[in-house]
């Protein structure tokens, strides 16, 4: 994994709160939990929403019916615990909420080449937004394109820049529809990105434009 | 950002605090908001329940959430019925997993939460909710029961602290929690000392991290 201590660009509070209070559309939540697997102070933060969670838990309560107690026990007193789930997978490039979503590690993914070297695949998506892999060739941009929403960038391993920064493994960047920009891989390897977008991105040239249509991107 | 307060979300006020108090410990003792004991709360009840599938312990544990989880379930918009059968799916739940709670890594309450949370999302909001990495907790049985309390502890002065925000903002965040602002609302700053417990907890994932490498 990649050194936490190097992570520069992190989550925003208000995305980890919505993930603590289960508000995120399932592709958010896919990016912020391989996030989180990756850096210790996004992860600290999130864990302190799950205290808040816990103290207003504490605040209110309504009783329940008679015998909710009884049917419970009879419900659980013959069952034996709960498997204890098995150590970590080795490491790969991918962390493990994004292994469960494409059903393996990095050589389980079936890519879908965009052309001009970048390839993706779609892990999930639902009416509220898209989850996806990026693989950008070393040196390679994605076209330039504009959000009509939100999107997170999660880099899992090389490296991109753009107008607004670089961004390396473990890093995060958020763009809005206010952002406009160009990633380009960095030229020491390919970049493979975890991406995660609540509306179609806008591209500003004709031919992405129809790439877009077709590859639903 | 302008919040009205529909009918349906009127704050109902707080549960007495002899009611939040109410706790199964089984020694004596006067002061029982305040953790002053060598034990975090509630951990004698987990560990009976996890060593010895304890039914009294399951009770008093049963008694003092299931009423809670109810109550987070009506409040994030489900019906008294279903918010029932959930809250015993919840405890049901911990039933189960008793023997994965581990004390160093949150409170009670806190693990109950992210439980009855997580089934909130799979039955009402019909999604996964994936989960980061599991780290392998528990390394350091001394430091571990120092970091228990002092977890306990500080959930407690946040508990505290959110009782005396002015209300319109305990509001907010209340309705953060229950579902009730989607996540463009939800506010970067909850106006609670959270620095606190996000060192505390960032503390133990760096001793975590260290045993690993």
């Amino acid at each position: 994994m990649p050194d936490p201590a190097r992570i520069n660009h992190h989550l925003t509070e208000s995305l980890l709160l919505a993930y603590a209070t289960g508000e995120l559309p399932e592709a958010f939540s896919i990016a912020v939990a391989a996030h989180l697997s990756l850096c210790d102070e996004c992860r600290a933060r999130s864990m302190t929403f799950d205290v808040l969670g816990g103290a207003l838990l504490e605040t209110h309560a309504e009783v329940l019916s008679d015998g909710a107690l009884a049917a419970t026990l009879a419900r659980v007193r013959s069952e034996g615990p709960a498997p204890t789930p098995r150590t970590p997978v080795p490491a790969d490039v991918l962390p493990a909420p994004v292994r469960g979503y494409v059903g393996g590690g990095l050589d389980a993914v079936r890519w879908r080449p965009l052309g001009g070297g970048v390839k993706q695949a779609i892990l999930y998506r639902d009416e509220h937004a898209t989850a996806r892999l990026l693989s950008i060739a070393a040196g390679a941009a994605v076209p330039d394109h504009g959000h009509a929403g939100t999107e997170i960038t999660l880099v899992l391993a090389g490296a991109f820049s753009d107008g607004i920064g670089r961004f390396g493994p473990g890093d995060v960047e958020l763009a809005d529809e206010d952002v406009d920009h160009q990633p380009v891989a960095d030229p020491g390897g390919d970049c493979i990105c975890l991406a995660a977008t609540d509306a179609r991105l806008r591209f500003h040239s004709f031919v992405p434009r129809l790439a877009g249509q077709i590859f639903g991107i | 950002m302008a919040f009205d307060t529909s009918p349906g979300l009127a704050y109902r006020g707080p549960v007495p605090p002899a009611l939040l108090a109410g706790r199964a410990r089984t020694h004596g003792h006067n002061n029982v908001n305040e953790t002053s004991d060598d034990r975090p709360l509630w951990a004698d009840e987990m560990r009976a329940l996890s060593e010895r599938r304890d039914e009294s312990a399951f009770a008093a544990l049963f008694a003092h959430f299931a009423p809670r989880v109810k109550a987070y379930l009506m409040r994030s918009g489900s019906a008294p019925d279903l918010a029932e059968e959930v809250a015993q799916d919840v405890m049901a739940t911990l039933w189960r997993k008793a023997h994965l709670f581990d004390p160093a890594k949150a409170s009670v309450n806190t693990w109950v939460y992210t439980i009855a949370r997580n089934r909130r999302i799979d039955i009402l909001r019909k999604r996964a909710r994936p989960e980061p990495d599991d780290l392998p907790w528990g390394h350091e049985a001394e430091a571990d029961q120092a970091d228990a309390l002092a977890l306990q502890q500080e959930s407690e002065r946040l508990a505290a602290a959110l009782t005396r925000l002015p209300e319109k903002q305990r509001v907010l965040v209340e309705r953060a929690y229950y579902g009730d602002l989607s996540h463009r609302e939800i506010a970067d700053e909850t106006g609670l000392p959270l620095g606190t417990i996000k060192s505390r907890i960032r503390l133990g994932l760096e001793r975590l991290r260290h045993h690993m490498s």
